[in-house]
């Protein structure tokens, strides 16, 4: 919390925390007048809620540090035949979330997007994001593979893995990802075994006790 | 200077339950549907499934898709509040290498019944006579026979499935039907199987079959560790405190933490002092019966902090066991990628809320260079995606030729990369160990003489190491596990562990089984309870928690603290109606 506060402190310089604190309180009272506060569709303590709300309000990321987490989200996970890509499904809002949710991500990614900046800038003359498409795309492929990357590309090797992760996790957790990823569960169901095509590939069948003891549904 | 006054209820309840978890829930519905007026003081606040929804819930509906909080370790939609860590309330370690006691307390009504995996195992005739075996431990008060008939109306009440096996020391339950077997129990079942290793139908506390109208039946979501909106598991705020609720017999104090036992010049339970979360206000009441169910460490917190003239040495404490004996189950963890489940077909494979079959201890220890067992739980299959999935992709994918038949570096970006996780998706799977510790004298928790918490109440302080027992019953999980995940044909991805981490042996706490710390028998001098539960130097207080254990069993604690509870709580009854209470 504290750390947060300075990091905010650190960027408006000489601009005293409560006074920001107090602006983003009228801000946000202006801008959502119309809409409901954040809202929970599931069980929370109110102070669980309250953290929640505290964390959805702040923010990490600046505008360009999203930008570049939004074109290397992009890239890490396309849009294809299947699915949009990781933007579509959220996944920079997600990312704005928990990395104030879990700090230890704050250093390392805000650092590994510098990193990122720096390689590009010694590179192609460039920040990443004003890179063109085959830049980033070079910049990528020396870092996105951890057994091939040059000692010289390791920390951007960690921060890419990091970056993976997020993306990945944050795509497949979202409803376009959970669809792609073709999970079927989550509803009322009667648990009736293995379907029996899939028996029958793997050479797997129910013995006798099994199929005698289990539970039988009437419908 | 607030003005600092103890309020004091004029009313005198029959009996005060500190805790609504297994135990202290298990004592309410005995004793209210009994007739006797009874005080239950839970520390947390009312939880009730139905109504503290999280079932049902998508991943996108967390801003942290389901990820673990400081609140909820085990993800945002688990039901459990507490935890490891809960602010303001610490406790610290005895500075000892390698010693370390991991606590951790669910603080709500039903307590730590709603966080676990419903495994709901009967101890077993060899489980309650450790010492004749093998010389280890203690034995029991009491034996298999004493405790079966209260295993049976525990089975009756809430309800078990799982299959007739007629094990000499897994002891069957009163069984509703269990499901069948997802397709990666299968898979594990034949490769255990043929490594000699007994795999089962696990026994669950989940209703395959509803068994009366207050109480749903399972509809297979997988998600008993959030809660059931259907009460079709066990938790005991659905299944123990609502019906005593509605005797009209019980009241339920919430928020109210309790700092110690009062005893009168006789030395006997008058009833509890408690600060209210809610006002942080002290209050007292009055009780005929005192019954700590507070969870092993705090009910012996309770114990130890509530000193007087009488019990110079804290609550039934002459003895000097209480705090002493502190065991928690061994765990061992260890996984892999069963390539042969790459790009499965898609369908509904949620099942019940945890494993479909399990393995029993099957071996002789007579054979073996560590004295007691472990179970095998399993898991695997197409769960519901959650933070974490996708994470560390480069540890694997490289390992893998595509579903192209294309070998590719690890790691990667894009297209590539996304189609990886369709292929692997549902392939990964796991086993854990859960042990039988050897319960020791120097395995403890105590009064830390400097640190309170932020009611002012003194904090425990711990020490815990594993024996050379616990570390070789760990080498023999690794092997175990090892020559399973090989016959499977599967890649092993984490786990493997020397004796430099002690095998992958779990920190002490982490398995959340821990017992002993105010335990049974029948010598006075080496125990602090009867076999009643009743302790030898208070008769109107009772300990029903898994503090009482003698020792833990390879089996998990819940269905014994259930039945030892019940069988306590008739005795209650009993000696009141005798008026020796």
């Amino acid at each position: 919390m504290k750390r947060r506060d300075s990091l905010k402190a650190l960027t408006l310089g000489t601009l005293g925390v409560t006074t920001l604190l107090q602006s983003c309180d009228t801000d946000t009272k202006k801008t959502e007048s119309t809409s409901p506060e954040t809202t929970f569709n599931y069980d929370r303590h109110p102070f669980e809620k309250q953290r929640d709300e505290k964390l959805l309000a702040e923010k990490f990321f600046d505008e360009h540090e999203m930008k570049t987490i939004t074109v290397l989200g992009d890239i890490i996970i396309p849009k294809d035949e299947v699915s949009g890509n990781a933007s579509e499904a959220g996944v920079p809002a997600f990312i704005e979330f928990i990395v104030k949710d879990k700090p230890y991500y704050q250093l390392p990614m805000r650092g590994g997007l510098k990193w990122l900046d720096m390689q590009c800038l010694k590179q192609f003359n460039s920040a990443f994001v004003d890179c063109s498409a085959q830049q980033q795309i070079a910049m990528v492929d020396q870092i996105a593979y951890p057994e091939q990357a040059k000692p010289e590309m390791h920390q951007g090797v960690a921060f890419f893995n990091i970056m993976r992760d997020l993306t990945t996790t944050g795509f497949f957790t979202s409803a376009i990802g959970i669809k792609d990823i073709g999970y079927m569960g989550n509803k009322p169901n009667q648990w009736d075994g293995v379907p029996k095509e899939v028996l029958d590939e793997m050479g797997l069948a129910y013995d006798e006790k099994t199929l005698r003891e289990s539970v039988k549904f009437d419908s | 200077m607030p003005d600092l006054q103890i309020k004091k209820s004029s009313k005198q309840y029959d009996v005060c339950i500190v805790g609504s978890g297994a135990g202290g829930g298990m004592a309410a519905y005995v004793l209210t549907q009994a007739g006797l007026k009874v005080l239950v003081l839970e520390a947390g606040p009312w939880y009730d499934p139905a109504k503290n929804v999280t079932q049902l819930k998508w991943p996108f509906d967390s801003p942290r898709r389901g990820a673990s909080t400081q609140f909820r370790p085990f993800g945002d939609f688990d039901a459990a509040y507490g935890g490891w860590e809960i602010e303001g309330e610490p406790y610290t370690q005895v500075n000892s290498p390698g010693s370390k006691f991991d606590w951790f307390r669910s603080r709500m009504l039903g307590g730590r019944t709603n966080h676990w995996g419903r495994i709901s195992l009967r101890f077993g005739p060899k489980d309650f006579k450790g010492k004749s075996n093998d010389g280890l431990g203690e034995d029991w008060p009491i034996s298999y026979d004493d405790i079966a008939p209260y295993y049976d109306k525990v089975d009756d009440l809430i309800g078990v499935f799982g299959t007739k096996e007629g094990l000499p020391n897994d002891p069957d339950s009163k069984f509703l039907p269990p499901p069948k077997p997802r397709l990666h129990e299968l898979l594990i079942k034949q490769a255990a199987t043929s490594a000699g290793v007994t795999v089962i139908p696990s026994r669950l506390s989940i209703l395959t079959k509803k068994i009366n109208d207050d109480r749903g039946s399972c509809f297979f979501c997988a998600q008993c560790s959030r809660g059931c909106t259907v009460y079709g598991d066990f938790s005991a705020s659905s299944c123990l405190i609502k019906p005593a609720v509605k005797t009209d017999n019980l009241e339920v104090v919430n928020n109210a933490m309790v700092r110690e036992v009062l005893t009168n010049a006789n030395g006997l339970a008058t009833g509890v002092s408690y600060v209210s979360k809610d006002d942080m206000q002290e209050y007292q009441v009055s009780a005929k019966v005192v019954v700590l169910a507070a969870s092993a460490c705090e009910s012996a917190r309770l114990l130890l902090n509530s000193k007087s003239s009488a019990h110079p040495n804290g609550l039934a404490n002459s003895s000097n066991v209480v705090g002493k004996y502190l065991h928690d189950s061994t765990g061992v963890g260890m996984g892999g990628i069963l390539p042969k489940l790459f790009n499965r077909k898609r369908y509904n494979e949620d099942g019940v809320g945890g494993i479909h079959v399990y393995s029993p201890w099957w071996l002789d220890n007579k054979k073996l260079d560590f004295p007691r067992g472990y179970h095998i739980e399993y898991w695997g299959g197409m769960g519901m995606p959650s933070y974490g999935f996708g994470f560390g992709v480069q540890n694997y994918n490289g390992k893998f030729p595509d579903r192209n038949g294309n070998m590719k570096p690890a790691g990667g970006y894009g297209a590539s990369l996304k189609d990886d996780h369709r292929y692997f998706f549902g392939s990964a799977f796991g086993m854990d160990g859960r042990g039988e510790a050897i319960p020791r004298e120097d395995n403890y928790c105590e009064i830390d003489p400097n640190v309170v918490d932020k009611f002012g109440i003194p904090v425990l302080r711990f020490h815990y190491k594993w024996s050379d027992y616990e570390i070789k019953q760990a080498k023999h999980m690794q092997e175990t596990f090892q020559e399973i995940i090989h016959k499977m044909g599967a890649t092993l991805t984490y786990g493997v562990a020397g004796p430099e981490t002690n095998y992958g042996l779990a920190t002490p706490g982490r398995i959340i089984h821990e017992v002993g710390t105010v335990r049974m028998g029948s010598d006075k001098k080496r125990s602090a309870l009867n076999k009643f539960n009743q302790a030898h130097d208070c008769k109107n207080l009772f300990v029903v928690d898994g503090g009482a254990f003698v020792s833990q069993a390879d089996k998990n604690p819940t269905w014994t603290i259930l039945a030892l509870s019940w069988r306590a709580s008739e005795y209650i009854v009993d000696q009141i109606k005798q008026q020796n209470l």
